[in-house]
């Protein structure tokens, strides 16, 4: 494994020598098996000369640990790279952005300090994942949900740091958004609360984001100015009933009505997460005509869809509705709702999916159908990607493609054709990721992602080069017309940044200032969001 | 006197082993049942991803459940767990310690009656 930069190997067996003694010998990991572990497993340079490896893992258990390992790494100038459970697969794991950083590992930090079922909230160490959450309100019977990634192994702290999302209400889904309160070491080593936390006396920080003063919370996602200890997170009371119901649409222009009223409802706090999903999508790979519409270079004016639609009585777009709340007034809402779609989109139908009762026994939460729409966190969405029947050779994972788009069916229909005829002039030719009936995702309130996953492998370089120039120039495509990445792994963090490039990069310049003055010498996490301290950045 | 002997034989050793056993069958319903455990998956998969990734890749000829099999040893079931394997990650000593590991190979092997296995090596 490389060696922290500019580390003599002398001084690097004396700062392990300490590093140890400040954890315990059992939470330094310096075995090449053992750092391994932390490469990211969905790497698109794996085994290159460009993949990012670790020097070392270190997993202290407690503030005054973490505290310890700032204090000798800043002593000896050795780059951390905190993670909480480093999961952050298909934007870079537990990759770092510099080799030969020390992976702080936080998941024996694992602990839920509290949760409070009268004014939802919960405050929890960086190791508890959405599973941990959930088995301790659960166990304890407590009155409220949690909003759940699709991969439930994640950590919550981590992905709400990750700017993560979720699959219930726009006010829960934006982890970093829902967020109150956050304990941070600097790196300098010393500690410091924001919000209510920030006064000794107050037992608020579960409650009220802000306290006084300047709102700093934004500088410790997705960026390094130091390693976050402790978390506070709002939780949304558990509802008496769950309605999914599903709003059918039969023309391609429909997209537009569908999103504006779908836009209306969620935005009056009348329904959770829209999901947008086409039918024709999955069609298509079953049925060649369908496949040879998608691909026409005139499939853009929609009159070919509609047809097939016609003839297929198949629906161009479905909108899945969640409403949460009192049985009586969460079908009176549907009702309005229905009665909204149907007078924008003539000839739409309504589907009823599924209505469920809450508390759940675990027979009827094994057999809720979409999980994540009712906070249960699960690990089903890795079956996109798994070895199937219709899959027989998987990847070994995936780089994800995440653009923000407009929330509006204009801009979808625009974005589609922009990236799906972006890359036939790249030649790439990856017929899961872009086309007429891509589907915007909704994870993130009041924008829209357009996410595509390229393939990676562990075994052929030339599938992640394939990978890795496609990603560079879509970051590039969507950029130009204003699509900007809202998360992307290490390799690519440079790159993003650089599209932020109003006034000169004015935001880069500005958080490198930061930078140079909270931890010049780069200690936590240089070069995590694209911007690095100036030592280390390029033109130094 | 003697059959009771024999009794705190018989019931002494099998003792032993399920303890190891009942730890790791809460570490596969804690960490791998997720995937690797019956029931459905998202909306349309009528299995979990992992049981359905094994039922596609042996056909029918091994059990899709893990907890199922009786080929299973424990030096397989570490390295999968180690190495991951196409989409499924590693897991790191902090999520699974190598003692958890070890009560987990312990269960999932509990049906082989060859429990021992040889050394699995890296490929990539």
């Amino acid at each position: 494994m490389p060696l922290p930069p500019h580390l003599s190997p002398q001084l690097w067996q004396e700062a392990l020598t300490q590093l140890r003694a400040a954890v315990g010998p059992d939470a330094l990991f310096t075995a090449d098996d053992d750092v391994t572990l932390y490469r990211d497993a969905y790497s698109p340079v794996w085994g290159e000369a460009e993949e990012r490896q670790a020097s070392a893992a270190i997993a202290p258990n407690s503030t005054e640990q973490v505290q310890a390992v700032v204090r000798i790494a800043n002593h000896f100038g050795i780059p951390l790279f905190p993670i909480a459970t480093g999961r952050n697969l298909g934007y870079g794991g537990s990759a770092s952005n510099l080799s030969g950083s020390v992976i702080v590992d936080l998941k024996r930090m694992n602990r839920i300090i509290e949760v409070d079922d009268k004014r939802h909230f919960a405050i929890v160490e960086p190791g508890v994942s959405y599973f941990d959450l959930y088995r301790y309100i659960q166990e304890r019977g407590l009155d409220v949900w949690i909003d759940v990634p699709d991969p439930g192994w994640g950590s919550v702290m981590g992905n709400a740091l990750d700017h993560g999302v979720g699959h219930t209400w726009s006010s829960y889904r934006d982890h970093f958004g829902s967020h109150c309160g956050l304990e941070v070491v600097l790196p300098d080593g010393e500690v410091m609360r924001t919000g209510m936390g920030a006064m000794t006396s107050a037992k608020t920080s579960g409650d009220f984001r802000y306290g006084f003063g300047p709102y700093v919370d934004g500088l410790f996602a997705q960026a390094g100015f130091g390693i976050v200890t402790r978390m506070g997170i709002h939780l949304m009371p558990r509802p008496e009933c769950f309605l999914h119901r599903r709003v059918l649409a039969y023309r391609r222009q429909d997209i537009v009505p569908l999103v504006e009223v779908a836009n209306k409802l969620e935005d009056a706090g009348l329904i959770g997460m829209p999901l947008y999903e086409s039918p024709m999508f999955g069609a298509q790979f079953a049925d060649k005509a369908l496949r040879d519409i998608a691909t026409a270079p005139d499939v853009w004016n929609g009159n070919a869809i509609d047809r097939y639609a016609a003839e297929k009585a198949m629906p161009v777009w479905q909108l899945g509705l969640s409403f949460y709340g009192p049985a009586e007034v969460v079908e009176a809402i549907w009702r309005h709702a229905q009665a909204q779609f149907a007078k924008a989109i003539p000839g739409a139908r309504f589907e009823t999916i599924e209505t469920l009762h809450f508390p759940l026994s675990p027979q009827a939460e094994e057999a809720a159908l979409h999980k994540v729409l009712i906070g249960v966190p699960n690990l089903n969405i890795f079956a996109i990607g798994a070895r199937s029947a219709t899959n027989p050779e998987p990847a070994d994972g995936h780089l994800l493609f995440s653009p923000m788009v407009a929330r509006s069916g204009e801009e979808v229909m625009k974005a589609q054709r922009l990236f799906t005829e972006g890359m036939r002039e790249m030649g790439a030719d990856f017929p899961m990721a872009y086309g007429p009936f891509t589907a915007p995702f909704t994870w993130m309130p009041r924008i829209f992602a357009l996410t595509a996953g390229l393939p990676v492998s562990r075994s052929d370089p030339k599938v992640n080069q394939r990978s890795r120039e496609t990603m560079r120039r879509l970051i590039e495509l969507g950029a130009r017309h204003g699509y900007g990445e809202y998360r992307t792994p290490p390799l690519f963090q440079d790159q993003v940044m650089a599209t932020y490039d109003f006034n000169g990069n004015a935001l880069r310049r500005f958080c490198e200032t930061l930078k140079d003055a909270v931890d010049p010498k780069g200690i936590i996490a240089p070069g995590r969001g694209g911007f690095w301290p100036r030592a280390m950045r390029k033109e130094a | 006197m003697r059959w009771l002997l024999l009794a705190a034989i018989l019931w002494t050793s099998p003792a032993m082993a399920t303890d190891a056993a009942s730890q790791g069958q809460a570490i596969f319903a804690r960490n791998c049942a997720p995937c690797h455990g019956p029931g459905i998956g998202n909306p349309g998969a009528s299995q979990k991803p992992g049981t359905a990734a094994l039922a596609a890749k042996y056909g029918g000829i091994l059990p899709a459940l893990l907890e199922e099999r009786r080929d299973l040893t424990p030096e397989l079931v570490a390295f999968f767990v180690r190495n991951g394997a196409t989409v499924m990650a590693p897991y790191r000593k902090t999520e699974i310690s190598d003692a958890e590991l070890a009560a987990l190979g312990t269960y999932l092997s509990r049906n082989n009656p060859k429990p021992s296995g040889r050394k699995i090596r890296k490929t990539s």
